[in-house]
């Protein structure tokens, strides 16, 4: 029984990294572009949700409603001035400028913050549980959960279903042939980055209010990110649901057994994954 | 006055220079063919005038306008769209996501739909849902062509549309001119065959090394001056 | 053509000149205990092996297009060995070094093996997911300390080799003459790992390696390996930036997962310095190093803003000057001081 529990929680906490990933996965999946400052995006946008909930008495729903916005106009503007001027075919640039990004928020925010942990106030449902049988599952974590799906769907929707979602897809293919079709790349990915920002939002909505948080908290989300697109195949996003759900249960199960291995068991799963299944489980056919 | 000309047009890639001050023009309603063979310098002509090569102002005018600093995507979006040399499929799209892709930005009611262009090209109604690449190489330069047309452009360019394709291939293709003609486009068609060529153009460039060196009505032309044109010196 | 009329040659006026001032400056940098006091030789010290740690990443970066996040794994391994090798077998840390470089070697072949499945960015992450596991289980290791960490025991301190030596020579106490001794060190590691750099380049893999970096495509085209010059490069940074942890920690006498693993300390600061100063150089890191042991000086009470600053610098010289500062000095000038390609000159 204890084992069901835990693969359960697992599950559940596979959420919450797939939200991590979500992002990170739709902007590699249009431009290649590996951002290694996800994780202190994530933060940031924590703390955002954190000022308006302390500032003007929000909930953190409502908060992080009104931070989706404000981060996508960010996400838009650090791809437009900032990260177009860094794609091509070196991975180089991309890769530093990011890293120094990354460098540059945590540090901006142990300055604004200190280094004190922070957490989102969530009133209720932060200890709210719902029984099922024997085992009682944390409402907070089930919400993350159902948050991931419906934001898989979503993003499969835009990729799928509309205009902008087969631009994204055209872009990715072959910019310059896209551009012959009147696409501007740079604003494609402007807009994707834009998107992204919104999932990390959501992201981190979920992350400050379930666990503290500090500025240094970034980098170890991205880790678990990273290891979840890759587990799931590069640019398939429910792939990246499956990853996530993975490295959860490998931390949970981990945990279990010593509470000292939780975050190892993460990630010898991911590389255990990767050497089995060097492309992931669900390899985009092309590439 | 001409629909789209070039005035001294040059072109470079780094320190190569491959269009030496290079004179075309293009009326309204009229289909000229660009002969040349292998490195004259017809597809750089291509992509300087839809705008991926930039260029420096002033030695593409369209409509009247000035269009050689111009953005590729705002070129097409003001009406020119091009079938591209090796067709450049998207491979993640199907094949009618594909012929979408060709009216994502320029919306121009007019002749074609997508209704209309399965009407040219009815395979492409039954192979809809087939990615675009998993398709016939002539295939393929069906779903190119749809896709260029879906903007209704006022200017069609076409690159080495029969490259690789098998002559009676070629011969479908260039079947479906006619009906693109009896719309009132204006096209222009890149190619080495030039029996093909000369049969749809109403006039044909021909080029070498970078420079135009022979223009005219096919009918006009000797075989031994375009010999001449294209290969260089009279063997 | 008459082929006597070309020669080849390497050499630049140049780098004549820095040969002889390098020369020079070794000589003084070797006399240097003699006169300089203890913090100038704590800071020269810092100043070679983040050197040492910067040329090995742009070995890997700069040259073998490995961007590698996960340094940190070879630093933190070769100092817990050298540790290790002290407290468990009563290895004397100098010859513990030896132990560094090996282990640092060993752990890089199962991790390339995994990260070499990963491609470009992906490789970066995969480095840094070992160096993660490799921290974690060191944490679990109880006889050096678990998580908290441990310091080197007093009597493998004292038993370092030379230190009485340099104690009688220098007329100082043990801890000042453990300094001398490290700085010695370090200062040989990072004139030899140089030397190597540049003498490896020079060679006819080298060049394939300069090729690799220029045109992936056109170096295989004409035969270059680049499966087995990416294994030898990343196995020969590893062996030598294991040596350098193990250096930076024997100095320290302290050691903690969490210091020895740091991605901050090893890892950022390190491509930090080569951005800074020009990547795919032998230069750059020498000029790099430099720039950020002088900002680390003047913005050391500002806490973070220091690292902020960092950042910035380094986003800025990637966006508007991507050959770093040695980049913007030898694209103005043309000097070379560690020239590497081969030059025809006509013979008149």
């Amino acid at each position: 029984m204890i084992w069901i529990d835990t693969i359960l929680q697992g599950i559940l906490l596979g959420g919450l990294y797939a939200l991590f990933a979500l992002g990170l996965s739709l902007v590699f999946g249009i431009m290649r572009l590996v951002n290694l400052a996800h994780g202190d995006l994530i933060v940031f946008a924590a703390y955002l949700i954190l000022v308006l909930v302390t500032l003007l008495g929000l909930g953190p729903f409502l908060a992080a409603a009104i931070a989706a916005p404000i981060m996508f106009a960010l996400g838009f503007a650090l791809q437009r001035l900032v990260l177009n001027r860094v794609l091509g075919t070196d991975i180089l640039p991309p890769l530093l400028v990011t890293f120094g990004l990354s460098v540059l928020l945590q540090n901006a925010l142990q300055e604004g913050f200190s280094a004190d942990s922070r957490r989102i106030p969530a009133g209720w449902l932060e200890t709210a549980s719902v029984p099922l049988g024997p085992i009682s599952l944390g409402v907070m974590p089930l919400m993350t959960f159902a948050s991931a799906i419906l934001v898989t769907l979503a993003l499969q929707w835009l990729f799928y279903r509309t205009s902008l979602g087969r631009a994204f897809r055209a872009t990715s293919d072959d910019p310059v042939t896209a551009s012959l079709m009147g696409v501007k790349p740079a604003s494609v990915f402007a807009k994707a980055t834009g998107i992204a920002m919104i999932v990390v939002t959501i992201a981190a909505l979920y992350l400050g209010t379930r666990a503290n948080f500090d500025p240094t908290t970034g980098p170890a989300r991205l880790i678990y990110a990273f290891e979840a697109v890759i587990i799931g195949g590069l640019g398939s996003l429910w792939g990246t649901l499956a990853g996530g759900i993975i490295i959860g249960v490998a931390q949970t199960v981990g945990a279990q057994i010593n509470p000292e291995w939780q975050i190892l068991a993460g990630h010898i799963a991911f590389l255990v994954v990767l050497l089995i299944r060097p492309r992931g489980l669900f390899p985009r056919a092309f590439d | 006055m001409a629909l789209l000309e070039t005035k001294g047009l040059t072109a470079f890639y780094g320190d190569f220079q491959a269009l030496f001050g290079v004179d075309v023009s293009l009326s309204e309603g009229e289909t000229v063919a660009v002969i040349g063979a292998n490195g004259a310098g017809k597809t750089t002509l291509m992509r300087s005038i839809s705008g991926v090569i930039a260029q420096a102002p002033g030695m593409v005018r369209f409509e009247g306008r000035e269009i050689g600093a111009t953005a590729a995507d705002d070129i097409m979006a003001a009406g020119i769209a091009m079938v591209p040399e090796g067709r450049k499929l998207f491979p993640s799209l199907s094949v009618e996501e594909n012929l979408l892709m060709g009216c994502h930005r320029r919306k121009v009611n007019g002749p074609w739909t997508l209704q209309s262009v399965y009407e040219l090209f009815p395979i492409l109604k039954e192979r809809r849902d087939r990615p675009g690449t998993a398709l016939s190489g002539g295939q393929q330069q069906m779903v190119s062509i749809g896709r260029a047309l879906m903007s209704n452009p006022r200017v069609l360019l076409c690159d080495e549309i029969s490259l690789g394709l098998a002559p009676v291939v070629i011969k479908d293709i260039y079947a479906a001119f006619p009906q693109i003609r009896a719309t009132g486009a204006s096209i222009v068609v890149v190619e080495q065959d030039i029996g093909q060529a000369m049969k749809v153009a109403d006039r044909v460039y021909c080029m070498m090394e970078g420079r135009v060196t022979l223009s005219g009505a096919p009918a006009d032309l000797s075989r031994e001056e375009i010999h001449d044109a294209y290969f260089g010196t009279a063997a | 053509m008459a082929a006597g009329k070309y020669t080849v040659v390497t050499r630049t006026a140049a780098s004549q000149a820095a040969a002889l001032a390098a020369l020079a400056l070794l000589v003084i940098a070797v006399a240097l205990p003699a006169f300089a006091s203890r913090s100038l030789i704590q800071d020269m010290f810092f100043i070679l092996t983040m050197l040492t740690l910067a040329q090995f990443w742009n070995l890997l970066a700069g040259y073998g297009g490995l961007v590698s996040v996960g340094q940190q794994a070879f630093v933190g391994l070769g100092a817990y060995m050298l540790f290790g090798g002290a407290i468990l077998w009563g290895v004397n840390p100098v010859a513990g070094l030896l132990l560094s470089g090996v282990f640092a070697l060993l752990l890089a072949i199962p991790m390339a093996f995994f990260a070499f499945r990963l491609q470009g960015a992906y490789f970066a992450i995969g480095t840094w997911v070992v160096a993660e596991v490799v921290r974690l289980s060191v944490a679990q290791w109880k006889a050096v300390g678990g998580g908290t960490g441990t310091s080197l025991p007093r009597d493998a301190r004292d038993a370092m080799w030379g230190v009485e030596w340099i104690e009688m020579i220098f007329d100082t106490r043990a801890s000042a003459a453990r300094d001398i001794l490290a700085y010695w060190l370090a200062l040989a590691l990072a004139v030899a790992t140089i030397g190597g750099i540049y003498l490896f380049l020079r060679t006819k893999r080298g060049l394939a390696l300069a090729a690799l970096r220029d045109n992936v495509e056109a170096a295989r085209s004409v035969g270059v390996d680049s499966a087995r010059m990416k294994w030898l490069v990343f196995l020969v940074a590893a062996f030598g930036t294991g040596i350098a942890g193990g250096l930076i920690f024997m100095q320290n006498g302290r050691i903690s997962p969490d210091s020895a693993f740091s991605i901050i300390d090893w890892t950022a600061f390190v491509i930090f310095i080569v951005v800074i100063g020009g990547i795919g150089t032998i230069e750059g890191p020498i000029v790099g190093v430099l720039v950020f042991f002088a900002l680390q000086t003047l913005l050391a009470d500002f806490g973070a803003w220091y690292l902020m600053v960092l950042g910035g610098v380094g986003i800025a010289v990637m966006l508007f000057s991507p050959g770093g500062l040695w980049g913007l000095v030898s694209g103005r000038t043309g000097i070379e001081l560690f020239p590497i390609r081969r030059r025809l000159n006509r013979r008149d």
